[in-house]
């Protein structure tokens, strides 16, 4: 080992991540004076907390070293049916709440099935569950967004509404924090300690490490890549409900661009401190960096239709430096 | 006349010797077999000669011309070529035979982007009419036979005006018939000028069709002579050098009670298998490659799918059906495939030593992170892992060092068989002694140890009871006194 000696790569790999976002910071902040005030950073925050239960659900994918591609259309799913349980159905919270993850836990069983059980290779088979989850969604809800007062087919209006206690998760405060943002934070640090200081967690490393090691040590590893595939799925699914909640309807196709935010999220995570390997905390990381530059875009009044460029291009850097070190590691 | 010649060679991996100044020397129109017990460095001589690896000292010649191979493309631009023993590793199994015969030359063709089926066609099949066979050229290689593969390779050898062909056992996955078959073509290449090196386990095909044996023995040349100057004796006692016991000595246990006993395993490659193990004692299974040895480790613990057997432990019947339930039940494998099998190479030492005991200590499932760090630096004093630090990556490690690891992960679990696969492959002297008396250890513990091996000098100085398999089966069972690598080469080769 080299030691103390200093490389600029090793400082770009380990804080790199971290550096943008504060230089993106200070030069949004230098151009817009509002950028840096309680009010825009809640606003960010806010605004990538949806991204992030779908990213840390994608982290958990990754973890036991498969994908999962469904995890938009899960989002997508769970946002029409927790509004159709309140509109069409006029349930309370008890039904509202379970439908959508029951049926986000049965995506999880049958991409677990697929994977794990049939031995489909994974992204082949969480494409053809992107699509028919997708298909679900459109069907259930005949390709119409879900609001109160909706025309229903039979030529009457929707009897239910959204609920006050509904909204409130994607809307309310708790001492001027947004509830979703409280969300966020509490999902991050129950599954980071859950990664990094429990069995499970660490099983589900070794299980992505090595499948066949792991198998080999006694690990029930198809066990272990069921229960991800099962929590990529239900973080996805509490994702869509958070989404609907926030903005008020059950708006179809609305999970579709979270899939390539998210997995950016997560593989931006790769780089943050040098990890070199999917974690949470990274993937919070990658999440927020994307918020702000998506924030301080719009504040720059930059045209919305080139925000996949300057995305592309974050993940592509974070991208190169983790796969380079990588690299350079299976050489030394 | 071309004669292929490599002077002083050398090569080192991550600092261990591997081959030590060799000379070789190969003569058109000659076969001329290479020699050398597992690990003497038969292939890393070969993979020098065939641009895989660079040597670190020592020159090639060609007619006394200097060349310089430093690539696979090198090597095949000056007519060397290679049919190795993974035949399906330089195939395409979707595309036609035609097409995989003339594969560089479709690679290479500058002059035309088109193909013409037809001209390839008829130039696959007069090429394999010349080694007297037929096989359908539009026929895909997915549904060829092993053999035909083999030929495939060597008519693509041939196209590309090869002036060497190296052999890499050759005959390990063929069947006598199959084997006559591919001597018959040897000898047209041989007379067709071709110099030819052959390497193989199987001592008498060596003396039938080589003209020349050079033998080596931990990575140095030990001698090149005549076939007809030679025997079979002779060749065996220079593979094995130095006798293992005088190295090696065996720790004296006394042996207890059966505790593990296996009736009629098979499964897969595994055609039939009986077998004991008693308290405190190390029983060598040992066979040639593809004996079946692995395949047996991997039936017992439950790796791969057994189709038929009883395994008792301690008098109590077992099913296992997966790595975890033979855990479970006290039986481990450290496996062979050291680097895809044993341990997690991007993970520290620290998680791969807390692996397989992780759950005993982890209250609620939290991990105790100082009863962890603990065991780890523990098992790497017992072990003499050679580690700046348990967290640094198992990767780093050398081979050795890597094998101790995978060892050590089981060694505070409570088992009571222990079987081990070729553990003290591509491993260092030094690691070696270690790793024969950490099993001495497990001996003296009243373990069960069984030992996989195709190492019989090894086998013969570790184990108290030696079982020898052949072809899926466990033909012979001799006492430690009865022993010796004659015996055991004569049975593991067949011999009744």
């Amino acid at each position: 080992m080299e030691g103390k000696k200093f490389s600029l790569f090793d400082f770009v790999y380990k804080y790199g991540t971290v550096a943008v976002i504060v230089i993106v910071m200070l030069v949004f902040s230098l151009t817009n004076p509002y950028f840096f005030t309680y009010d825009n950073i809640t606003d960010i925050l806010r605004s990538i907390s949806i991204v992030t239960f779908v990213a840390i659900g994608v982290t958990f994918s990754l973890i036991v070293g498969g994908f999962d591609l469904s995890v938009g259309s899960t989002v997508s799913l769970t946002t029409v049916v927790a509004a159709s349980m309140m509109v069409w159905h006029e349930q309370g919270p008890l039904v509202t709440l379970l439908a959508p993850i029951v049926l986000s836990l049965l995506v999880g069983l049958i991409n677990a099935l697929l994977v794990v059980k049939i031995r489909i290779p994974d992204l082949l088979a969480t494409l053809a569950m992107l699509y028919i989850v997708n298909g679900i969604h459109m069907t259930y809800s005949k390709g119409y967004s879900i609001y109160a007062n909706m025309p229903m087919e039979d030529g009457s209006v929707a009897p239910g509404k959204f609920q006050e206690w509904f909204l409130w998760l994607g809307q309310g405060e708790i001492a001027s924090v947004p509830v979703p943002v409280i969300l966020t934070f509490l999902l991050v640090v129950v599954t980071h300690i859950y990664l990094t200081y429990t069995r499970q967690g660490r099983m589900l490393y070794m299980t992505g490490g090595n499948l066949e090691a792991a198998r080999l040590s006694g690990i029930p590893v198809d066990r272990y890549r069921t229960l991800a595939y099962v929590l990529s799925a239900l973080f996805a699914g509490l994702g869509g409900m958070l989404l609907a909640a926030r903005i008020g309807t059950g708006q179809v196709s609305s999970g579709g661009s979270m899939l390539m935010d998210a997995v950016a999220a997560a593989f931006v995570g790769f780089s943050v401190f040098g990890a070199g390997k999917p974690n949470v905390f990274g993937t919070f990381v990658g999440a927020i960096l994307i918020g702000v530059l998506l924030n301080g875009m719009t504040m720059l009044n930059l045209p919305y239709y080139a925000y996949d460029i300057v995305k592309g291009v974050v993940l592509a850097l974070a991208l190169a430096v983790t796969y380079y070190q990588l690299r350079r590691k299976r050489k030394a | 006349m071309s004669t292929l010649h490599m002077q002083g060679i050398e090569k080192q991996f991550s600092g261990v010797p591997a081959l030590r100044t060799v000379d070789f020397e190969v003569k058109a129109g000659e076969v001329h077999a290479l020699l050398g017990a597992n690990g003497a460095g038969k292939s890393t001589l070969m993979k020098i000669l065939t641009g895989a690896y660079q040597a670190d000292g020592g020159s090639i010649s060609i007619d006394g011309q200097a060349v310089q191979i430093q690539s696979p493309q090198d090597a095949k631009a000056l007519g060397i070529q290679c049919v190795y023993q993974e035949v399906d590793t330089a195939l395409v199994p979707y595309l036609s035979v035609a097409e995989n015969i003339l594969l560089d030359q479709l690679v290479q063709d500058k002059v035309s982007s088109f193909v013409s089926w037809q001209r390839l066609y008829a130039q696959s099949e007069e090429l394999l009419r010349g080694f007297g066979f037929s096989i359908p050229v539009q026929m895909t290689v997915e549904e060829c036979s092993l053999s035909e593969k083999q030929l495939i390779l060597i008519a693509r050898a041939t196209v590309q005006k090869a002036k060497f062909v190296i052999f890499d056992e050759p005959t390990a996955p063929l069947s006598t018939k199959e084997s006559e078959r591919l001597f018959h073509i040897i000898a047209q290449l041989k007379k067709a000028g071709v110099g030819i090196i052959y390497i193989s386990h199987r001592l008498p095909e060596i003396f039938e069709i080589c003209d020349r044996i050079t033998i080596m023995r931990d990575g140095q040349h030990v001698i090149t002579t005549e076939t007809q100057a030679t025997n079979m004796d002779e060749v065996i006692s220079h593979m094995l050098g130095k006798s293992f016991a005088e190295e090696f000595p065996k720790a004296v246990v006394e042996i207890g009670e059966p505790i593990f006993e296996v009736i009629g395993a098979r499964g897969g490659k595994v055609r039939h298998a009986d077998l004991t193990v008693r308290e405190g004692e190390i029983v060598g299974v040992v066979g040639l490659v593809g004996a079946g040895k692995t395949e047996l480790a991997r039936l017992l613990f439950g790796a791969d799918a057994a189709e038929a057997g009883e395994i008792k432990l301690k008098g109590t019947q077992l099913r296992i059906r997966t790595p975890k339930d033979a855990v479970d039940a006290g039986i481990v494998l450290v496996p062979e495939e050291r680097r895809k099998e044993g341990i997690f190479v991007e993970e520290s030492v620290k998680s791969n030593l807390s692996v397989a005991t992780i759950s005993k200590w982890s209250p609620f499932g939290f991990i105790r992170s100082g009863l962890e760090v603990g065991l780890a630096k523990e098992l790497v004093q017992r072990l003499g892992v050679k580690t700046a630090d348990i967290s640094q990556l198992v990767g780093f490690l050398s081979g050795g060092n890597q094998q101790k690891v995978a060892i050590g992960k089981w060694l505070e679990t409570d088992a009571s068989i222990f079987m081990f696969d070729e553990p003290t492959k591509g491993v260092d002297i030094g690691a070696k002694s270690d790793i024969y008396r950490l099993i001495g250890n497990l001996a003296e513990q009243k373990k069960g140890v069984l030992y996989f091996s195709c190492e019989f000098q090894e086998v013969i100085g570790i184990a108290d009871r030696v079982l020898i398999m052949f072809e899926g089966q466990i033909v012979k069972e001799l006492s430690r006194d009865q022993a010796t690598q004659e015996l055991i080469m004569y049975y593991a080769s067949g011999g009744e």
